[in-house]
Formats: structure tokens, C-alpha cells, sequence
């Protein structure tokens, strides 16, 4: 109950901040339109080749969905930074609200922009040509919580360690970039040669763009979509143990 | 409402473990005003982050108001409140925005925190700029609301870690006037401070912190006396050597010694009782006495001594 209540509090603290400066927000919907409207209509005619799997639109759309879970929030550890810098982190922490709370009040407020950022690109998709069904809907959104979820659980946990963003930006660029590209997100990776394919299966996005991509084909096939989300799941479950660990311990 | 044994803190650093507290032995009682002293870099700001639960202790043990650090630290969160160093507020929140929350994450339902952020806001002086956001506040505004974030749940023990810090003299003396203020309400107030003016205007005991261990504990007199009583500055022209003769030996006299100015300082007991003495015997020994001054030590002279470093260097 108590987590419940203070993650609630949190929750409502971190979207009255996000609301009142929302320009991170747009700034997040803007990258993904701009894939959408300038690097799309490339697609199109490499939409023909064997291998890419699908009409251009929905196998590029989930992908680019996949793209904005993880790059929306793995930067949101840079806010949680400043609000150690401001002392507000150890004030929270000398009250007994819960440890959990501070995580998953600010993760929730992660979620929440995200899910409108995806619903805002969905939406402006259709008119491209995406396909859409309630059930690729909801097996999308249920993909890209998971992914959120544990993308800023990651970025809380590493803000918390290194406290400093001259030393987070670094780490984040030099790791997302090349997840990035072994996850198939801009071209599937079943176009890639054998070497590079085998390097990204071992990438768990790669399981998480390929379940994004099988949500929004016809028929759906459930294997796919099940890996996918177990990846998501395991990845968001591991680290929001990490990050609510580091919330609570005593650090210096 | 304090009582620690052993409390230590070491940490591993590159260069090996630093012990940056090395076993303190504490008493606070409740409704006191305790300052806790010492030059940067002492351990004071660590002892004050295992009391509050930021810190896991090393070794030792410690009841913080009436629970036990190591085995129900939730519990001692309750009771006390904290205002850090740095402070604690965002700069895009408004200060009523602040209290509301820190009440609630204390437990209150929302209508009571509202009616406490209120009271806090009214009681700091702090109602005019209540609905702006804390990056407008003045240094003296921002203080008040980070010592309002502390008391807003009424703790009966509240730490405050170098409160006046970076603060012009005015508003200095406002926020003396409220931790004053707390102790009349009965709240123990725990305060680490590096200005001596400020140990000596508040607090009803001090504890001086060095190397990490306590070198000192006592009231600011008790400790002012311990040094070396008082300083009797004497001023006999060129007669000098034959007032050194006529007083080094008195037994009110501990030690005496020649200024470069040829003044003689004697340190005393009792400053008061010895001027009269002093005045006699150089009368009897036909010197003329062109000035004579009493000073009492400072709190800068008690760390000087316990320390073998003055504060007012660290403070500059």
C-alpha cells in the first residue's frame, strides 16, 4: 500500500514536471517523424527485396517504435541526475517513504510519455499505409512498456552510479548505437550477412524489434511474439531490481 | 535522544581505507541545542549521514530517537528531519508545491499536509513567494523552505547540516531566531556549523570533531575555560622586565609572556578576580600602569587548542 501511495506521489511530482516543460517530449516524437517522412519513402522500393518481410510501413513502423522505447528512456537518467545535484534525491531518501517508490514513480512518468509519443506515431503512420489491428495494438504497446520499463530502470541505475552526466553520455552513446544496429531496426537483420546476424542474436532488442515487427503482420505468429516480450520482460525485471537496490543502499 | 558508541565510518578509496569517522562516542538529551564542530574534512558531515540513515555505519552503534540505527532505520526516519548542506529543492517546483509533498511522503493525507504546508509557510515568512517556483528564491528564502522541508512532519529531533552557509548576516540572524524558536517547541536540534559565532549564539553544548573522533565536548564556556582561562593584557611602559618579576610567580598567574609590543599577557583563572590582584601589586611596586584589558577566550582559541588549526582559516 505504501508503495503504491508513494509511487503515486512521485508519479504525480515527475509529470508536473515533465508537463511544465514538455519540449522533451516533442523533441522525443520529432526523431521518429523525421525517420518516418525522410527515410521511409526510401524503403519503399527495398521493401521488394527477399527477406525484408512486408509492406515498408509495417515492418518500419514497429522498429521505429522500438526505437523511441529505448531512446526515450534511456536518457531519463540525465533529469534524475540533476535531481541528485539539487539534493532532492537525499531528501527523499531521509523520509521512510518507499525505495521502490522513487524508481517506479519516475519510471511510470517515462511510460506515460511514452506511450503518448507511440500512440501520436501510430497514428500518424496510418496514412502512410501502416496496417493496423487491436491485437497488433495492444501486443505493441505491451512490447514497448516492457522495453521502457527496463530502458529507464537502466538509466536511473546508472545515474545513480556514476552521478555525473560528462560520464553518463559517454557510456550510453558508445553502448545504444551499436544495440541499435544489431537489432535490426532500420533494415531487418535477415538482410544482413551471416556473421552480423549471429552477433545480433544475441542482442535481446533483436528479439524485441523482431516480436514488434510479427505483431503487425497477418497471421501473427505467436512464437515470435511470446520470445519478444519474455526478452522485454526479463531485461525490465533485472533492472528495476538493480535500480530499486541502488535507490535504497546508502550511497555517499 | 542521541546516544552513539563507536560509530565509525571507513572508505575505500584508490589509495587505501580512510577511516573518516573513527569511533565516536555521543550523548544528545532531549530539548538541546548540540553543535557539532570541526574544520572541513573532519567527519562531521559523515556523522551526520549515518544518524540520519543516509550512511551505513562501519562499526559501532547508535539510538536515534529512541530506535536503533542499524536494525530499524524506517523508524528513525520518521522521527527526525534533515536539511542538507547543499539544500534540497528543485528550482522548477514552487516551495508550496516542495512541502506538500515532503508532508505526504511522511504520511499525511492531502488535505492535513496542505494545511501543514501552510502553517510552515506562515511560520518561515515565506508566504509571499509561497507560489513561485524555488529557482526565483533569494539565498535567505531558499534556506528557510529547505528548513521547513526538515520540520514539516515535526520531528522531535532535527539535524542541521551548516544551515547558514553562504547566507548575508540578516538572514543569518532570521534563521537562528527560528532554530531558537524550535526549541521552545521542545524539537532537539543536532546542527554542524564551522562559523564559532554561531556555536556560541545557539547551542547549549558543543562536541568538536577532529580526524574523526570527538576531541572536545562541553558547553561553550566549560570549554572556553578549559583552554587557559582568561587573557589580562597589561601595559606598564618600560618597566616591563620588573612587572614580569612582580606577577609571573603569583598564583593566580598560569603563564606569562612578553608581547612584542612590550605589553605583558598574562593568562588567569579568572579574569576578574585577578585584575584587582594585579592592579595592587604593581601599585606596591611603584610601576605606573598605562593600560590594562581583559579578554576572554574564543571558541576560535578552544579549537586552535583542540585542533591545532583555526576555524577561521577553514571558514575563509
Amino acid at each position: 500500500m505504501r508503495t503504491l501511495r508513494d509511487t503515486l506521489l512521485v508519479f504525480q511530482r515527475s509529470m508536473g514536471q515533465t508537463l511544465r516543460n514538455p519540449v522533451w517530449v516533442v523533441v522525443g516524437l520529432m526523431q521518429p517523424i523525421y525517420y518516418l517522412f525522410l527515410f521511409g519513402p526510401v524503403l519503399k522500393p527495398v521493401a521488394q527485396l527477399q527477406g525484408f518481410g512486408g509492406s515498408a510501413y509495417n515492418v518500419f513502423v514497429p522498429a521505429l517504435l522500438v526505437q523511441m522505447a529505448l531512446f526515450g528512456c534511456v536518457f531519463v537518467g540525465f533529469g534524475l541526475i540533476a535531481e541528485l545535484r539539487y539534493g532532492v534525491i537525499e531528501r527523499m531518501r531521509v523520509t521512510p517513504m518507499s525505495r521502490l517508490a522513487m524508481l517506479l514513480g519516475r519510471a511510470g512518468r517515462d511510460i506515460a510519455v511514452l506511450c503518448f509519443q507511440s500512440t501520436m506515431l501510430v497514428v500518424m503512420s496510418i496514412p502512410f499505409g501502416l496496417h493496423i489491428t487491436l491485437g497488433s495494438v495492444l501486443i505493441i504497446f505491451a512490447l514497448l512498456v516492457l522495453i521502457g520499463l527496463g530502458m529507464a530502470c537502466l538509466s536511473y541505475g546508472l545515474a545513480l552510479l556514476l552521478r555525473s552526466e560528462d560520464a553518463l553520455a559517454p557510456l550510453l552513446n558508445a553502448v545504444f548505437l551499436p544495440i541499435m544496429l544489431l537489432s535490426g531496426m532500420l533494415l531487418p537483420l535477415s538482410l544482413a550477412p551471416g556473421w552480423l546476424r549471429a552477433i545480433g542474436h544475441a542482442n535481446p532488442f533483436y528479439y524485441a524489434v523482431e516480436a514488434a515487427r510479427e505483431a503487425f503482420k497477418s497471421p501473427v505468429a505467436g512464437g515470435t511474439v511470446v520470445a519478444g516480450i519474455a526478452v522485454a520482460a526479463a531485461l525490465a525485471a533485472v533492472t528495476i531490481t538493480w535500480a530499486a537496490r541502488s535507490f535504497g543502499r546508502s550511497v555517499a | 535522544m542521541i546516544e552513539t558508541s563507536g560509530l565509525r565510518r571507513s572508505f575505500t578509496t584508490r589509495r587505501g581505507v580512510v577511516e573518516a569517522v573513527a569511533g565516536i562516542d555521543l550523548r544528545v538529551d532531549a530539548g538541546e541545542i548540540v553543535g557539532f564542530l570541526g574544520p572541513n574534512g573532519a567527519g562531521k558531515t559523515t556523522t551526520l549521514r549515518m544518524l540520519t540513515t543516509l550512511l551505513e555505519p562501519s562499526g559501532g552503534e547508535a539510538t536515534v530517537a529512541g530506535c536503533d540505527l542499524l536494525t530499524e532505520p524506517r523508524r528513525v526516519r520518521e522521527r527526525i528531519g534533515y536539511v542538507a548542506q547543499g539544500g534540497a529543492t528543485d528550482p522548477t517546483v514552487t516551495g508550496r508545491r516542495e512541502l506538500i509533498l515532503q508532508a505526504r511522503l511522511y504520511g499525511m493525507d492531502r488535505a492535513t499536509a496542505e494545511a501543514r504546508a501552510a502553517e510552515v509557510l506562515a511560520a518561515l515568512d515565506l508566504e509571499a513567494c509561497a507560489d513561485r517556483r524555488g529557482g526565483t528564491y533569494s539565498g535567505g528564502q531558499r534556506r528557510r523552505l529547505d528548513l521547513g522541508l526538515g520540520l514539516v512532519h515535526k520531528p522531535q529531533l532535527l539535524f542541521l547540516d551548516e544551515p547558514t552557509t553562504g547566507l548575508d548576516p540578516q538572514s543569518r540572524a532570521h534563521l537562528w531566531d527560528e532554530i531558537r524558536g524550535l526549541r521552545e517547541q521542545g524539537t532537539t536540534v543536532f546542527i554542524t556549523t564551522h562559523y564559532l559565532d554561531e556555536a556560541d549564539a545557539l547551542c547549549d553544548r558543543l562536541a568538536i570533531i577532529d580526524h574523526g573522533r570527538i576531541v572536545a565536548e562541553g558547553t561553550a564556556e566549560e570549554l572556553k575555560r578549559d583552554v587557559a582561562g582568561d587573557v589580562v593584557t597589561v601595559g606598564v611602559g618600560h618597566d616591563t622586565a620588573e612587572a614580569m618579576r612582580l606577577l609571573q610567580h603569583q598564583p593566580f598567574v598560569r603563564e606569562a609572556s612578553v608581547d612584542d609590543d612590550g605589553t605583558l599577557r598574562l593568562y588567569v583563572e579568572r579574569g576578574e578576580v585577578a585584575m584587582p590582584q594585579i592592579l595592587r601589586l604593581l601599585d606596591g611596586g611603584g610601576l605606573t600602569l598605562q593600560t590594562i584589558s581583559l579578554a576572554r577566550p574564543s571558541l576560535d582559541d578552544v579549537f586552535l587548542r583542540q585542533t591545532g588549526r583555526s576555524l577561521r582559516d577553514e571558514a575563509a
